[in-house]
């Protein structure tokens, strides 16, 4: 008798656990991010919250969600309505429209490479101090996407997949806003770009024009263009120190950028400097989108510079305005600069609604 | 039997446990804590900014970028016999990173006449493709000789138009014919020797950097005529060498 009891219990524990470990054994499947030649030969890795790592199930639930039009409060809006993958994830207008038809004060950053940012301040002046973070304040914002994170997440756990997206990317059906984010984050992270023609010169792939070499040597040489301060150089790929920076575009700020974040009046119009990859597919530029060519920035760059008390050091010949590049000098270093943009990258069907 | 067996055994232990043989005692670490000062007034990260520190010369100067690399840590004992780290550090008073170095390896207890380390990096490690220096964008372009900066000091003075004017005081290998064959007219990374001091333990040594040097000693800054494009100029490279040869200097040592 005792035994038969022993034996029953035994049972209905085995079956039991063999219940419970249907659900607490399954684990998203790793999906590391694929570092480019370019990248792992001259930088440092990626950073990957530890909270947050990379999985199939994760990707594929952000770039969903990325898409989906369900973020916003009347159901017009995506990220991707202001991060269009043929703009390498930004629009083409000078600042973007909401859902209300309001346009926001600064032009929507290109997103690629973000993984690279190692010091973690995301937007235009640093504000959100993670890539997780940042995707909170669209939804939110009463000129992007006008939502409340209740809504949002009640229309998608009301929804009749996303509960079971969830449960495959983080392994619960109860959705909340930081795993939206995280979501979303992941699929932002698989937004590599390092497939340029300058990329594969580097690599030994390809030449340059001798136009091009010219343009680089203008974009490195201190008494030229010096962009290579602030913008990296053959060694850093990411072609941005992710750093911020008053470039001299205004003598007084109706924006104070990263300012308006720290507090501190040093830092009155200071701005990320953005990455030079895939120009062509990002104008207009500078964060209030105000030049709508490339020609423009660099007529800026060499005429155009205003003087203000917190523009930065390294711009020089302030007093004249600029560098003063020759019009051949211009013509180089802007074919040089479109040797950095990567058509693969905004054609890239992983990339694709 | 066996139990005069284990305490012979065990006697053997103890006894080299015991040796008085000082390369086997216990080896111990050693940091390097960076402390910054204008001629005497400490320089923290939120000094930066204003235009309130005045030069040799009489320039008044602010900070904006304020950060260097330190290499090649040696410790020299009164025999000769050196131990040198084959290491790097960017300190970064701008936002106060890399304050601190401990390198990994420890080192004997024990007189030693000298610990020093280089500024900059020398030419062997200059011609190496480090990965942290990249990704903090501290490279210089291959037109200039390459590598890396020895130190970037980015600032404001007050020019003699009356008028805030950048400088950038950025210390390279120094370099002429910029192009596609650079020449090198002499090498401009140094030793900074902090002395002869007798480790006992665990030691830190605070290492001071008098950033007023850098304009002072042999060669008086004046930053209406050096102050911004001076890394293809190698005449004020070498100045900056000499320059900064006084600029650090051995602080408190504790253990």
């Amino acid at each position: 008798m005792t035994l038969r009891l022993f034996f029953i219990i035994g049972l209905g524990f085995f079956l039991g656990c063999s219940n419970d470990d249907a659900v607490s054994n399954y684990q998203p499947t790793p999906q590391p991010l694929e570092i480019p030649q370019i990248f792992s030969e001259n930088i440092i890795g990626p950073v990957i919250p530890s909270d947050n790592p990379q999985t199939v199930e994760g990707v594929a639930l952000g770039k969903r969600l990325f898409f989906d039009r369900i973020l916003s409060s009347n159901n017009t809006q995506s990220c991707a309505s202001c991060h269009a993958p043929q703009n390498s994830f930004t629009d083409n207008t000078p600042t973007s429209v909401g859902v209300d038809g309001v346009f926001g004060t600064r032009n929507s950053m290109p997103l690629f490479n973000l993984a690279w940012n190692y010091e973690e301040r995301f937007a235009w002046d640093g504000k959100e101090l993670s890539l997780e973070r940042q995707a909170e304040e669209p939804v939110q914002n009463p000129i992007e996407l006008h939502n409340n994170w209740e809504d949002v997440i009640e229309r998608l756990q009301n929804h009749p997949e996303y509960p079971e997206l969830f449960r495959l990317a983080f392994n619960t059906t109860t959705i909340t806003k930081t795993l939206t984010t995280k979501a979303i984050a992941q699929f932002e992270r698989t937004l590599i770009s390092a497939n340029s023609k300058f990329d594969r010169y580097s690599l030994g792939q390809t030449n340059l024009t001798a136009q091009e070499l010219n343009g680089l040597d203008i974009f490195l040489r201190e008494d030229k263009g010096d962009c290579f301060h602030c913008h990296g150089n053959p060694n850093n790929p990411l072609w941005t120190d992710n750093d911020f920076h008053n470039n001299g575009l205004d003598a007084t700020f109706s924006d104070f950028g990263l300012g308006a974040v720290t507090g501190d009046p040093n830092d009155n119009g200071k701005f990320r400097s953005p990455s030079l990859r895939n120009l062509a597919f990002t104008a207009p530029y500078m964060h209030d989108g105000r030049f709508a060519t490339l020609d423009e920035v660099i007529n800026f760059y060499s005429e155009g510079l205003q003087d203000s008390p917190t523009i930065d050091p390294l711009m020089k010949q302030i007093e004249q305005g600029g560098v003063q590049l020759s019009a051949q000098e211009k013509a180089d270093l802007k074919a040089f600069l479109l040797s950095l943009s990567d058509p693969s990258f905004v054609n890239n069907s992983d990339f694709q609604n | 039997m066996k139990r005069l067996f284990i305490y012979t055994m065990l006697s053997i232990f103890f006894w080299s446990c015991n040796s008085d043989d000082p390369s086997e005692a216990p080896k111990v670490s050693t940091t390097f804590k960076f402390i910054h000062d204008w001629d005497g007034a400490l320089i923290r990260d939120y000094n930066f900014g204003p235009i309130q520190y005045t030069t040799a010369n009489g320039d008044l100067i602010s900070f904006e970028r304020f950060r260097y690399v330190i290499s090649d840590i040696t410790f020299t004992k009164a025999n000769g016999e050196q131990i040198e780290l084959d290491v790097y550090n960017l300190v970064d008073l701008t936002t106060e990173t890399n304050m601190e170095y401990t390198p990994e390896t420890r080192i004997t207890p024990g007189d030693y006449s000298s610990v020093s380390f280089t500024f900059g990096l020398d030419n062997e490690d200059n011609a190496e493709n480090y990965l942290d220096l990249n990704s903090a964008n501290f490279n210089v372009p291959d037109m200039l000789g390459g590598g890396y900066h020895y130190m970037q000091f980015d600032g404001k003075f007050i020019n003699s138009n009356m008028m805030e004017q950048g400088f950038n005081y950025h210390a390279i290998r120094a370099v002429d014919n910029s192009g596609a064959n650079p020449s090198f007219p002499q090498d401009t990374f140094f030793t900074i020797d902090l002395g002869a001091i007798t480790i006992t333990n665990d030691v830190e040594f605070e290492v001071n950097v008098n950033i007023a040097e850098w304009f002072k000693t042999p060669n008086l800054w004046d930053l209406n005529v050096y102050n911004q494009m001076l890394m293809p100029n190698s005449t004020a490279q070498i100045l900056m060498y000499e320059n900064g040869q006084d600029a650090f200097s051995l602080g408190n040592v504790l253990q």
